[in-house]
């Protein structure tokens, strides 16, 4: 039996908005974190380079699945289900 | 240019002089419709350092719902610096992702003898321009 892939809604920062046509909140599927933002760069070019450096979640970007921090439930394999949401957060940070 | 009561200046400097010598962080949040700074909310510096600030990645999450749920914007981000002066770094300028915010660094550098050194800047696409402040 095929096994669907989900698809979620992903909340987008001002910033990363001019990739999306100015929307607040886009929608893309995969079976893992890594599989959404290779669907989310194909739905919008030039998403990928702005959340991956070397294949790895780029650090000053913050990316929420629900209400955990992908850092902490696996990154790029953190595992999504259909009714999930993410939430893309560049990082307020800085130093003198 | 940012026009900002002395009360929210008062403010950020309490909390700016509290966390020395480590950097301070914050915001002072307002309404979508009107941009005025109408609430502060410290924000902890999670790398809690003299040289460099972070937001908690899941205190801001909750900042983010917080302004959607209220139809809020984040007018004022402000931090500061502890042994420079209140000028964005070039790391400051490179992490800046909130074009429409009033970038504010204040410094309590001790050559500074307590004395308030309060600036306000836009930081765009790499840019940091800085703007008059009218204090209310």
């Amino acid at each position: 039996m095929p096994v669907s892939t989900p698809e979620i809604d992903i909340r987008i920062p001002t910033i990363l908005r001019p990739y999306t046509g100015g929307e607040k909140s886009v929608q893309a599927s995969g079976s893992t974190l890594a599989e959404l933002v290779s669907d989310l760069d194909r739905r919008f070019p030039g998403m990928g380079e702005r959340l991956l450096e070397d294949g790895k979640l780029r650090r000053f970007i913050n990316v929420y699945l629900n209400d955990e921090d992908v850092r902490f439930i696996g990154s790029l394999d953190a595992l999504i289900s259909s009714g999930d949401n993410l939430t893309i957060l560049p990082a307020v940070a800085g130093g003198s | 240019m940012l026009s900002i009561t002395q009360e929210f200046v008062d403010a950020i400097y309490a909390h700016a002089r509290a966390d020395h010598p480590d950097e301070a962080c914050g915001v002072i949040v307002g309404p979508a419709s009107t941009g005025i700074p109408t609430r502060h909310l410290p924000m902890r510096n999670a790398a809690m350092s003299p040289t460099f600030y972070e937001f908690d990645a899941m205190e801001m999450l909750k900042l983010y719902r917080d302004l959607d749920d209220h139809d809020e914007v984040l007018v004022v981000i402000y931090h500061s610096h502890t042994s420079t002066q209140a000028h964005p770094s070039r790391t400051d300028i490179a992490y800046a992702s909130e074009p429409d915010a009033h970038y504010v660094l204040v410094s309590t550098r001790e050559e500074l003898a307590g004395a308030n050194e309060f600036r306000s800047f836009r930081i765009v696409d790499g840019v940091a321009t800085e703007e008059p402040v009218q204090i209310r």
